[in-house]
């Protein structure tokens, strides 16, 4: 159990700066989950945490002590790799006994805790077998136990789920959530997938091109987004975003008038536009809409609603407290 | 899938493997036939006449001591050969493997060797240890240590060896870079995560997972020992000081065309085809096993 900090950490690979200067503080216990779409650092951030990567300038605390010169090893982490990274020639056993061996623990000590293992991950049928014989999903278990018997202070994951289909994925998390939680463990999650992020962060990092955008709750952030690349990003359909001048009051320097989907209604008047298609989904329809000037919207309702067929003219209205603006850099104004 | 043709007739089908096929008879057949019709007999040295003599010159060979001291220097010599190269490759593999920068000029540079024939590399090898005019033999008496290998027997096989090791040190070195490239980096790295320092991670996780490779290049180093290190010896040493060298391919050549002993040289080419067979049969027993693994 530790804490961890970053402070001012940036990198570079050669003269080209990666990552611009990122400061969180990780409470004892925490699930961060760094979030943010390909090549925006992400992962090489977990790597410098994990000592995988030098840090070009800014400092890693792991429970106070500053580690940026310690070896991956020395730094009481655990990290579980998007391929698992298994040891294709060793046991499942043999897989999770692997650091406990090397740290010359007992061996009666590692058949117990391996077994403790097994058992919280449901693997005790498949100990002796090889990785290549398992299934995608008891990889994943096995990567996630050979993180837990050697009860490291952070675990750090590098997109763990996203080589399983999409039913076990839901599956997984759940998983992880659960595990993170009865184990406690401070545990910094990386991933592109923001319905992850909203799932099983107790904060996330949104990150964009290299800087944190936001560092918050995940309801928090989804309701108050603090950058436009925030807003589009987390969200599911994104949020829309409209010509500011569609607001009368407007705050000055305003381009950017954002609105959720959910946050759009049908009214009998207010803002024309066309339905261009429709997505009914179950348990909600989405509108797709033309604005007048061209811009395209969607409306998420109810699929018990009466919905508009695609070709007709409906009015969009919204609540004024519902509403954000962005000025041209994309922040919040 | 495999996609299969059909052929309507007999005859387009014979034509195309024709050439394959008299390639294989002209090169294999016809010679590997006439060595075990030839060790049957005892031709007189000028090939007028020649006297059927069963299997005598097998006899005659297994119970010779020089030709039983040729199998113990073959053992020797292959031993060392694929050691020295498959050792030197290893390492060097292992340096590149490591390096970010250069990686290309420095890979280049040490695939050169291998385009060098090995009578040439040979020809290299003496200039440098030549008795009276090789560099490295004059540093060597700077040292105070006189070099012959052309008297001393362990000093000529040291010098074969080196001069046969050279040239596959390139061709162990692909194969080696190759496996440890094929090795996927988070293996390494969720390793020295788990706290295996190099030396131990090299020996838990890198060679057992390269152990495909180093297996296939055991086999291929051995016939190349075997088989292929003819033009090394015969420029360096010619198999001596006396017999020192004499590995089993120097020794036909040397008792059918200088000791123009054509019956016994034909019983060892014989016996030389038998251990090429069971290589082979070794090597691609394994290869198949690689295709389903």
């Amino acid at each position: 159990m530790a804490t961890v900090s970053l402070k001012g950490i940036t990198k570079s690979f050669g003269k080209t700066e990666v990552i611009h200067g990122i400061d969180v503080d990780i409470r004892d216990g925490e699930f961060i989950v760094i979030v943010g779409p390909s090549g925006c650092g992400k992962s090489t951030l977990l790597r410098m945490v994990a000592g995988l990567e030098t840090v070009t300038s800014g400092e890693v605390q792991i429970g106070g002590a500053r580690v940026n010169d310690r070896e991956p090893m020395d730094r009481d982490i655990a990290m579980v790799f998007q391929n698992y990274a298994l040891y294709p020639h060793m046991s499942v056993y043999d897989n999770m006994a692997y650091g406990l061996k090397i740290a010359g623990t007992p061996k009666a000590e590692i058949a117990e805790r391996v077994a403790e293992a097994a058992t919280l991950l449901q693997l005790e049928d498949y100990l002796k077998r090889r990785p290549r014989e398992l299934s995608g999903g008891q990889r994943q278990r096995v990567a996630m136990g050979r993180a837990i018997v050697r009860k490291p202070s952070v675990f750090l994951f590098d997109e763990p789920l996203s080589n399983l289909d999409a039913k076990l994925r839901v599956q997984m998390r759940l998983e992880i959530k659960q595990l993170q939680r009865r184990l406690g463990v401070t545990s910094l999650y990386v991933t592109h997938d923001q319905v992850e992020a909203m799932t099983l962060a107790d904060r996330m990092i949104v990150m964009n091109a290299g800087r944190a955008d936001q560092i918050g709750a995940p309801l928090e952030v989804y309701a108050n987004p603090q950058t436009e690349f925030v807003a589009g990003f987390i969200g599911s359909p994104p949020m829309n975003f409209l010509p500011a001048d569609m607001a009368h009051d407007a705050p000055p320097g305003a381009v950017k008038l954002g609105i959720r989907p959910e946050h759009l209604t049908l009214a009998q008047t207010g803002t024309a536009a066309k339905v261009i298609y429709t997505e009914a989904l179950g348990a909600e329809t989405l509108l797709h809409v033309d604005l007048a000037n061209g811009t395209r919207a969607t409306v998420r309702q109810d699929a018990i609603a009466p919905h508009p067929k695609e070709g007709e003219t409906v009015h969009l209205a919204w609540d004024a407290g519902n509403r954000i603006f962005f000025d041209s850099e994309g922040q919040r104004c | 899938m495999e996609k299969r043709v059909t052929f309507k007739g007999i005859w387009l089908p014979l034509l195309l493997v024709l050439p394959q096929m008299l390639v294989t008879a002209v090169f294999f057949f016809y010679p590997a036939g006439q060595a075990i019709w030839q060790s049957l007999f005892i031709p007189d040295p000028f090939g007028l006449s020649m006297r059927y003599v069963g299997l005598g010159n097998f006899e005659y060979l297994l119970s010779n001591p020089y030709y039983r001291a040729s199998f113990v220097t073959t053992a020797v010599f292959s031993i060392l050969v694929t050691v020295l190269s498959m050792g030197v490759a290893l390492y060097l593999a292992v340096l590149a493997d490591r390096l970010i920068k250069g990686s290309g000029v420095y890979r280049t540079l040490l695939i050169w060797p291998y385009a060098v024939a090995p009578a040439v590399a040979g020809v290299l090898w003496l200039f440098m240890f030549n008795t009276r005019v090789g560099v490295v033999t004059w540093y060597l008496g700077v040292l105070g240590y006189d070099w012959n290998h052309v008297l001393n027997g362990e000093e000529a096989m040291g010098l074969v060896v080196v001069a046969s090791a050279w040239g596959r040190i390139s061709y162990n070195f692909l194969f080696f870079l190759a496996g440890l490239q094929a090795i996927p980096r988070s293996v390494i790295e969720a390793a020295a995560i788990d706290g295996a320092r190099f030396w131990t991670r090299f020996r838990t996780i890198v060679w057992p997972l390269l152990s495909p490779t180093t297996f296939f290049l055991l086999v291929v180093n051995i016939v190349y020992a075997f088989f292929e290190t003819f033009g090394v010896i015969h420029t360096i040493t010619s198999g001596g000081p006396q017999q020192a060298t004499t590995i089993l391919v120097y020794k036909v050549y040397a008792d059918g065309f200088v000791g123009q002993d054509l019956g016994s040289s034909a019983a060892q080419s014989v016996i030389l085809l038998l251990i090429v067979g069971a290589l082979t049969v070794l090597q691609f027993k394994y290869i198949e096993r690689r295709v389903h693994y």
